[in-house]
């Protein structure tokens, strides 16, 4: 469970990134930051993340007020953030080194992990040696090892291709499914926000605000196939665009 | 290559013979006076001097480099205090500074070791900041996201994502440190190669000058070698960083 009350950003040099957002993001369920480029989407995730402090405003996690990053939260980075000099075992097992656990412990629960997402196999490989697809997976990998309540993804799937993409995104549909966690997560596309998402935020043009906050009412059980035909997931995209459609030229 | 180096061999060959400089002998007695210097105790002992007094100012260099290079790469306070003295330091004609270094510590080792600090140590430092400036941010968002502290996110990131530049700092920094150790004990002229230099060249023994020369610039050619293969292992790294 996550909570904000009244985020404000402005950088230094004056640019209001974000003005009195209000949102909350309850567990188990995934919610999706969703805009214009350059809205603030990215900020508002890692301020949440304890990476960017906010100018105003207070977020909670269970209640606990976000003074810097935590161990109950985890990130997945655009561009993936592996260290290309680590094996996968060492890049997904990072988090807990940090944390002091030892290696015989954290690779047996690396392991585990790696298996997870599908690179067993892998495990002594390194990030050059792995197609754009499966280094995402190490880095969720990475973040879900550390096993934080609060899952945070910024624009994960935006640099792999669209093939792999759609398969990533069924994957994550299962995980949420599978772990209690809150699920936080900033795209640019339409179509993956209303595929995955429980929630949708949409925020306006900077300086952002929450302009409306959409629940798509799919139904998530059998083939996924099917939510991509569903006639509630196509008019929940076309509604989306409908709305954002202004902020574009 | 191999070729032109044996036309200048012979030119320098046949300078020699004719007997045109007292500066200039022979190649071939060049030579033959490297088999004859290299196994006596007198070079031996010089050798392990000189060799000591290289290493230790080396070590000192790296391990006092690369932690201000980070250090200056992170902080933008930090660097705008330094940067300017590095670049300074950097250009500056450091033997001029030698003589200081020499009535602050004496005629000793511990003039040499600072002499060959002085000479490496900006050349890492200024490597090392440029490698870090170079790493990726979200590498180091991530490691903050996992809690890293501050030494954590300079022994595991920092450090290596900037390996390359700081293998590359590193290796010009040793080729600096060569004349470093040279130039130092040339100026305190009683210790290692240096008394040797100064034997030589006062008994006017060109044979043994060119001899001794001859060795310290294939020395410095192999260290540069060495190390230069060392940085094309870890190039990959810089390709990966994007």
């Amino acid at each position: 469970m996550v909570e904000m009350f009244g985020i404000s950003k402005t950088y230094e040099g004056g640019v209001e990134a974000l003005n009195e957002i209000n949102l909350d993001f309850p567990e188990g369920q995934l919610t999706t930051l969703l805009g214009p480029s350059g809205c603030g989407k990215t900020t508002l995730l890692k301020i949440v993340a304890g990476l960017i402090s906010p100018t105003s405003g207070e977020v909670l996690v269970e209640g606990r007020p976000v003074t810097g990053p935590g161990p109950e939260r985890a990130f997945v980075f655009q561009d993936f953030a592996l260290m290309p000099w680590a094996s996968v075992m060492r890049n997904v097992g990072f988090g807990l080194e940090l944390r002091g656990v030892g290696r015989a412990k954290r690779e047996a629960i690396a392991e585990k992990y790696i298996a997870g997402v599908g690179l067993k196999g892998f495990e002594s490989a390194y990030p050059h040696e792995l197609s754009g697809g499966m280094r995402q997976r190490v880095g969720l990998a990475r973040a879900l090892a550390v096993d934080a309540k609060v899952l945070l993804m910024d624009e994960p799937f935006s640099a792999v291709d669209e093939q792999t993409r759609r398969k990533f995104q069924e994957d994550l549909l299962e995980l949420i499914g599978r772990e209690r966690k809150t699920f936080i997560f900033v795209t640019h596309s339409i179509e993956e926000a209303v595929y995955v998402s429980d929630r949708v935020v949409l925020l306006s043009r900077r300086p952002s605000r929450v302009s409306a906050v959409i629940e798509p009412d799919i139904p998530r059980q059998g083939d996924p196939e099917k939510i991509r035909r569903n006639s509630t997931y196509l008019d929940t995209v076309e509604s989306i665009w409908q709305g954002l459609k202004q902020y574009v030229e | 290559m191999f070729a032109s180096l044996l036309v200048w061999a012979l030119i320098w060959e046949i300078v020699g013979r004719s007997g045109a400089s007292l500066v200039i002998p022979p190649l071939s007695s060049v030579f033959a006076r490297i088999v004859e210097i290299a196994p006596t105790p007198t070079f031996i002992n010089a050798l392990w001097i000189t060799g000591r007094s290289f290493l230790l100012g080396n070590a000192i260099a790296i391990l006092l480099g690369v932690p201000l290079g980070v250090m200056m790469g992170r902080s933008v306070v930090a660097d705008r205090l330094l940067l300017p003295w590095v670049n300074m330091f950097l250009s500056a004609p450091l033997s001029a500074l030698v003589p200081v270094i020499m009535v602050l510590f004496g005629l000793g080792d511990t003039t040499i070791i600072l002499t060959v600090v002085l000479f490496a140590i900006w050349i890492i430092v200024l490597d090392a900041r440029a490698g870090v400036r170079g790493i990726s941010p979200s590498l180091v968002e991530m490691a903050k996201s996992f809690g890293a502290n501050q030494w954590q996110a300079f022994s595991n990131i920092y450090v290596w994502a900037a390996l390359p530049e700081i293998l590359s700092g590193i290796r010009l920094g040793m080729i600096r440190a060569v004349k470093g150790v040279v130039i130092g004990q040339l100026l305190v002229s009683i210790v290692g190669f240096g008394s040797l230099f100064e034997l030589y060249s006062s008994r006017f023994l060109m044979e043994h000058f060119w001899a001794l020369l001859f060795m310290l610039f294939v020395f410095a050619f192999l260290l540069n070698e060495i190390l230069a293969w060392l940085e094309r292992k870890v190039e990959y790294y810089a390709s990966s960083r994007q």
